[in-house]
């Protein structure tokens, strides 16, 4: 552990019992344990945590200045870039919220192919998160074998953009290209596996008695604390909330998605934990059910002046290609307007707020983090645990630093 | 959420706090209530606890810089109501120097949120608890979100061998910025007038060409 006591810890004799001073400790932003560069300054009392101050701001990049900078379409890398652990639901966000303002939608089978790889995105997400938060607590097995499961998700990624991580595959008015041959065939194929594989991490962990000891009664958040500090997502969930974007105000097709969204009771880690592994399983339903359904159809809507034309199309039709030139130097215009567009990405509500002045680059693009919210309740969370368990409620917040700094 | 129950919302807002409000918009089914800015606080703890509105829980605490205007920021609260499945923006403004009311007292969530806004736009909350830099490196100067703010920034750093440390010195670009101006009547732009543009309302006098 990096420490660097700010003022060392004096023993003091007095009536025969030992006094401890309370002493500040710098956790990180070179830590394991701190997933990314998160830097804690705590003050401790032996062991027990009196406060927790997280430093954040060290991955700052300015997105948000740099998009508006940039054109509605230069801008979606930006959003892989940001939770990089589950790029495809960041574009997702900022692409409905185009839409939106645009007042134009996706044809179907766009959108089943957004759900579908939504979901795998989640899946991708909450392999890393549990699996990387058992590591913390002392586990290392799952973090070895769902690496391997991400491996393959990755792969279907590389397939669809010929990207592993950073995609840019959403795009406004649909996606980028559609499946390649054989790609639902092999998505299917993992779909029949995966249960196999939630079942062995299941296996390792769920009853396992010294994961129960590190995240049972772990940092408790009570349904009022978590609304009252702006918790989301799975944390929202295991706080016994039973709210889900997609069942409550569904985007997209998952309307037609026939899926459950659990519910933890407990509110501490453990819960959180359970939460997230049975919407692995849930996400595993509904990319079986977009196989199932998914139409024929294009992939991008059929105006010019928002999707480019086919490659095709290019070859014989000049206004084709003046098309093509004109949205990737210009890029398209966005009637003047402003929506708060949010999705349930894998972390929780991520939310882009758009203003738009009528030309062809964001006015104003904040992009609500939902990991941003969860670390600032970190020291609620932690207080009166140990400094160990901290790590675990890091852990359990699934917390990624290119969301948070943005 | 149909936009006749949002819309029901807004008017029992603008109802209840009466003055207090001064706008209340429903656009692409969003509803947006602005607020006089000391009124805030009300504003928030009545959309929290009135049972019609339960908004229990801010989302997001932004700003938006319009420095053209006489108030150039406008802050921007996004509160979400889980019983009524709905969502409200809630809207004020103000300038550089005059302070807003903090929104930790109702909602502690707004803290951090409060302290990004300070740090990116210089808006001044009032009574936090803690208002220090979030997002930026320490030390630094400036608000880098304002429009006046250059793209570049002000400073670059390096690691400087001789002293040992990581040193700061003013933006060196071997070339300057560049912003394309991409900006044609190839669309969105149906009202402006080209050159030669006059010809085609000639017809119009009468007299044959």
């Amino acid at each position: 552990m990096t420490i660097a006591t700010s003022a060392h810890p004096t023993a003091e004799q007095s009536g025969g019992k030992t006094q401890i001073k309370p002493y500040t400790m710098n956790f990180g932003p070179q830590h394991p344990a701190a997933h990314g560069v998160l830097r804690l300054v705590m003050e401790l009392n032996g062991e027990v945590v009196e406060r927790c101050d997280p430093h954040i701001g060290l991955l700052h990049r300015g997105t948000e200045k740099l998009i508006e900078y940039k054109t509605y379409l230069q801008a979606v890398p930006y959003f892989d870039r940001l939770d990089y652990v589950s790029p495809m639901c960041m574009e997702h966000a900022y692409v409905l919220g185009i839409e939106k303002l645009l007042r134009i939608q996706a044809p179907l089978r766009a959108q089943y192919i957004r759900v579908l790889f939504s979901e795998i995105t989640r899946i991708l997400n909450h392999i890393l998160s549990i699996t990387t938060g058992a590591l913390d607590v002392g586990a290392i097995t799952p973090a070895l074998w769902g690496f391997e499961e991400r491996e393959i998700l990755m792969e279907f990624y590389e397939r669809v953009s010929g990207a592993r991580l950073h995609a840019n595959y959403f795009r406004p008015g649909g996606v980028a290209w559609d499946l390649p041959a054989g790609l639902t065939d092999d998505i299917w194929e993992f779909t029949e596996r995966f249960p196999k594989f939630v079942e062995d991490i299941d296996n390792l962990l769920t009853d396992n008695r010294i994961f129960k000891q590190r995240t049972v009664d772990i940092g408790v958040v009570s349904k009022e604390q978590a609304f009252d500090w702006g918790f989301t997502g799975p944390m929202l969930r295991g706080s016994g909330v039973a709210w889900d974007l997609r069942k409550s105000q569904p985007y997209e097709v998952y309307d037609r998605m026939d899926f459950d969204v659990p519910v933890g009771l407990t509110g501490d880690c453990w819960a959180r934990y359970l939460v997230r592994m049975e919407e692995m399983r849930q996400s595993n339903r509904i990319i079986r059910q977009c196989l199932k359904e998914l139409p024929d159809g294009p992939v991008r809507v059929e105006d010019r002046k928002v999707a480019p034309p086919p490659r095709g199309e290019m070859k014989r039709s000049m206004e084709a290609l003046i098309h093509h030139f004109k949205l990737f130097t210009e890029g398209f215009h966005v009637p003047e307007g402003e929506t708060y567009t949010a999705i349930e990405a894998p972390k929780g509500e991520f939310a882009v707020y758009l203003v738009s002045d009528g030309t062809n680059k964001p006015y104003r693009c904040k992009i609500r983090a939902p990991g941003f919210a969860h670390l600032q309740g970190l020291d609620f969370m932690s207080k009166g645990h140990m400094l160990a368990d901290a790590v675990a409620n890091i852990a359990s917040m699934d917390i990624v630093f290119g969301e948070i700094d943005r | 959420m149909s936009e006749q129950a949002l819309k029901e919302v807004g008017d029992h807002i603008a109802a209840t706090l009466g003055d207090d409000v001064l706008k209340v918009e429903l656009k692409l089914g969003e509803l947006m209530v602005t607020v006089r800015r000391p009124a805030i606080l009300k504003a928030l703890t009545f959309l929290r606890d009135d049972p019609a509105c339960s908004f229990e829980q801010l989302l997001d605490v932004t700003a938006v810089d319009w420095p053209e205007r006489a108030e150039r920021f406008e802050v921007v609260y996004n509160l979400i109501s889980y019983k009524h499945n709905r969502r409200i923006r809630v809207k004020l403004t103000t300038d550089e120097d005059t302070p807003v009311a903090s929104a930790v007292p109702v909602f502690s969530a707004a803290n951090w949120f409060e302290r990004e806004t300070w740090d990116l736009y210089g808006v001044f909350f009032a009574d936090h608890p803690d208002l220090r830099r979030i997002l930026t490196d320490y030390g630094f100067e400036g608000h880098p979100l304002r429009k006046d703010f250059p793209m570049t920034g002000y400073v670059e750093c390096r690691y400087d061998e001789d002293q040992k440390r990581v040193v700061y010195e003013p933006v060196r670009l071997t070339q300057d910025f560049r912003t394309f101006d991409f900006l044609s009547p190839w669309e969105g732009m149906t009202n402006v007038m080209l050159p030669g543009d006059e010809k085609a309302q000639a017809p119009n006098d009468g007299s044959k060409p």
